[in-house]
């Protein structure tokens, strides 16, 4: 910007003394400042228009074709592709694991990382450490944590299973059970997630001002009193925006299932797909069947649900952050 | 001195080929691919897994100073071959030489169009008879293009514990068991018999490496040869279907998915008795049972309802590739005798060439971990028991990793047989249609 504040007024007095027309020198800055600004933003949205919107709007193309990879004149049939696939009772039996492994993971997920950041806000010795403690999960490579808790939840010689049947009780059968792969699953994903989500609402539990907390005190307000009185209200937009990020990712998992199959490599989910994440039918369709205008019919539902569920989300963040928690007091 | 080098081993390579050219041309008419040996020619290979290559490229390169190979190594069968049809629907991308597996020979079949046929571009000496007739005949498309030269292959023998057979009462000695393992009534029979004298042991790992093995063994598979699927008429598949999950029914299965984690730990439990048992599982077995199960395990040469083949590769060259010629000469003295036979020594591959088959290298070659089985005449044995290959439309793989093995699993976990069945059914049709 300074480098048009120094041009302008210059190339306008050079303008002014030779003609009162403009002169090239003059139109140029005039331009500069219009145009540069666009070109400083430009390569955002170049970058996005060439990653993020085009293979969007391709595959929006792709759906609309009987199109198996490696075919060389793909048929054109319109949205029959979406027809199929919501009478495809695979999709929706995958859709309703989806919702299943990702209520089972961010409801006690959102739980424990509120209840652990609160911990973490009390006065401990050496916080720092416990902080950087409950984030390495996350640190942990996804595919090492997915084949160390496929071993633990094995059927036979797992070691979840070895100790139930130490205890006393009946081994599960992890793979075979509907609930019991979701159970495991979800599992999985807290182990990873709970920790990142409580340092983020950490973050916001210590933006709380002190004075509240303070004038809570006075008033004669108890721990648990302050904690869902203040904190709590004050965390709502932290809260929502964990909840929405937990959503998009729980509703594309896919690491996760696809490593706790018993078969390698395996994309079905289980013997009956009693795992199989909507993620993962969309991979087998198109990387397993080839079947690339099916799988891209899945990828754009996929695409609108999570877009849907965002939109709920952010009205209701809008009607939250409306009315300020502490009008109450 | 890199060029005094090069120099060098170009004045040996060229005296090298004058030999071989020679040593070639007596079997007929000069070879017409012969390339251009001036020309600089740089050649891709893709593998996945082990094929034993990593001493031969080097050696090729030496005996062709003007090629350069590179080598490409995936770790896992699967995703290296979906990422081959993605690249052959993408149109480039390919190697020069691509290693095809025979359980997704089908899928690549499916697609000849985009292979050169190698009877047409291959050297001369690279002929049919070099090859067992039913690994020749798989790699041909429909049109008569042979798309494939064959690498290894894995014919069937049947492993199992010794040491279990003689406590549960049963013969135990490589010969006596074979009666056991005559036919698959033979053999689920005394799966019954064994669960009820070992108080319950598992007979074999899993039903579906049994199921496969028994619908490779018949002349028609889940698809017909025009293509549409046959699951529901083919009565031969009803029937090992009923006939394997009887034997889960009876308790015979350890109920363990094959090369699973679970599957892995089988093997040092001794969860199970027998094992399907190709060339290659020897190397597994070994892998994964572990030396405190040395001589435990022993193999013989039986395999219930004659031989099978389960596994093996192919070498083909896409026409994407810009050196054909040089890419099916390079592929052509792979797949050839003396070369398989440096695979086999490398990484137990087991050749699929008739002339390897009766080298004494071979034929000598015996494993200490199962009893000093010779393990190289038994196999060779049982590959010559193999009829002729089975037509494999399109779909085919994708119906027994998809369909038949998640069904026979469901059966396993409590789906009733007949449940299975029609899980089976309803998968393959979604699948073929």
């Amino acid at each position: 910007m300074t480098v048009i504040d120094k041009v302008a007024p210059e190339g306008s007095k050079a303008g002014e003394r030779t003609s009162p027309r403009p002169t090239f020198r003059h139109k140029l800055s005039r331009w500069d400042v219009k145009v540069s600004p666009y070109l400083y933003v430009a390569p955002f949205f170049i970058v996005f228009g060439i990653v993020g919107l085009f293979p969007l709007l391709y595959t929006a193309y792709v759906s609309m074709f009987d199109w198996k990879a490696g075919d060389d004149n793909p048929e054109f049939i319109g949205f029959d592709n979406f027809k199929e696939l919501f009478a495809d009772s695979q999709f929706w039996n995958a859709l309703a694991n989806t919702v299943s492994i990702f209520l089972l993971s961010s409801i006690p997920q959102l739980v424990i990382a509120v209840l652990l950041a609160a911990l973490l806000g009390a006065r401990l010795r050496g916080a720092t450490g416990w902080r950087v403690g409950i984030l390495l999960p996350y640190a942990a490579s996804l595919v090492a944590i997915g084949i160390i808790f496929a071993n633990l939840f094995g059927p036979k010689y797992g070691l979840i299973n070895g100790v139930l049947q130490t205890i006393g009780l009946d081994p599960i059968d992890w793979q075979a059970s509907r609930f019991g792969s979701h159970v495991a699953i979800a599992i999985m994903v807290n182990w990873r997630w709970t920790g990142y989500n409580a340092l983020i609402v950490l973050a916001a539990m210590q933006a709380i001002p002190k004075e509240l907390h303070e004038a809570a005190l006075i008033d004669g307000a108890g721990m648990w009193r302050r904690f869902t009185a203040v904190t709590l209200p004050l965390l709502k937009p932290t809260l929502i925006f964990v909840t929405i990020t937990s959503t998009i990712g729980g509703l594309q998992i896919f690491t996760e299932p696809k490593l706790f199959d018993a078969m390698p490599g395996s994309n079905n989910g289980g013997s009956t797909n009693q795992f199989q994440t909507v993620t993962l039918y969309l991979y087998q369709s198109a990387f397993e069947n080839y079947n690339l205008g099916y799988a891209s019919a899945i990828a754009w539902v996929l695409f609108v649900i999570i877009v849907l569920i965002a939109l709920v989300n952010f009205f209701l963040t809008g009607r939250l952050a409306r009315t300020p928690a502490v009008k109450k007091k | 001195m890199r060029t005094i080098r090069n120099g060098l081993v170009l004045a040996l390579g060229i005296t090298m080929t004058a030999l071989g050219a020679t040593a070639c041309g007596g079997g007929g008419d000069q070879t017409p691919a012969a390339a251009n040996p001036n020309e600089h020619v740089e050649l891709t290979l893709s593998t996945f897994t082990e094929f034993g290559y990593e001493a031969l490229i080097p050696e090729y390169e030496r005996l062709h100073p003007n090629i350069k190979v590179t080598h490409r190594k995936t770790g896992q069968g699967g995703p290296y071959h979906q990422d081959l049809i993605t690249k052959l629907a993408a149109g480039s991308g390919l190697a020069d030489v691509a290693a095809v597996e025979e359980g997704h020979l089908s899928d690549v079949l499916d697609k000849g169009s985009k292979f050169n046929d190698l009877t047409k571009i291959g050297p001369a000496d690279a002929s049919p008879d070099r090859w067992l007739g039913w690994k020749y005949d798989a790699a041909k498309t429909k049109d008569g293009k042979v798309i494939g030269y064959g690498t290894d292959i894995g014919p069937l023998a049947m492993c199992y514990r010794k040491d279990m057979f003689k406590a549960a009462g049963l013969p135990d000695d490589p010969e006596a068991v074979k009666p056991l393992f005559a036919t698959w009534d033979s053999y689920f029979a005394a799966g019954a018999d064994y669960v009820a004298k070992s108080k319950g042991k598992a007979w074999f790992d899993s039903a579906a490496q049994n199921f496969n093995a028994m619908v490779n063994q018949l002349p028609q598979g889940y698809i017909g040869s025009d293509d549409k699927l046959a699951v529901e008429g083919n009565q031969g598949i009803k029937d090992a279907w009923t006939k394997v999950t009887d034997a889960v029914a009876k308790g015979e299965s350890a109920k363990l998915t094959a090369f699973s984690n679970e599957w892995n730990s089988g093997f040092k439990q001794g969860a199970f008795a027998t094992k399907v048992c190709p060339a290659w599982m020897l190397g597994v077995i070994k892998e994964q049972a572990g030396p405190e199960n040395a001589n435990k395990w022993a193999v013989t040469a039986a395999f219930p309802g004659g031989g099978g083949n389960w596994g093996g590769s192919y070498l083909t060259v896409p026409t994407q590739s810009k050196h054909p010629k040089e890419a099916a000469e390079l592929a052509a003295w792979l797949t050839a005798p003396e070369q398989q036979i440096k695979a086999f020594q490398a990484k137990g591959t087991f050749p699929s060439q008739v002339k390897a088959l009766s080298d004494p290298t071979l034929l000598s070659q015996t494993d200490a971990y199962f009893g000093g089985a010779k393990v190289g005449e038994l196999f060779a044995e049982q590959a010559k028991k193999v009829q002729k290959p089975q037509y494999k439309g399109p779909g085919d793989g994708q119906i027994q990793e998809n369909a038949s093995s998640p069904a026979l699993q469901a059966v396993e976990q409590g789906k009733s047989a007949a449940d299975g069945w029609q899980q089976l059914v309803d998968q393959a049709k979604k699948i073929t249609r």
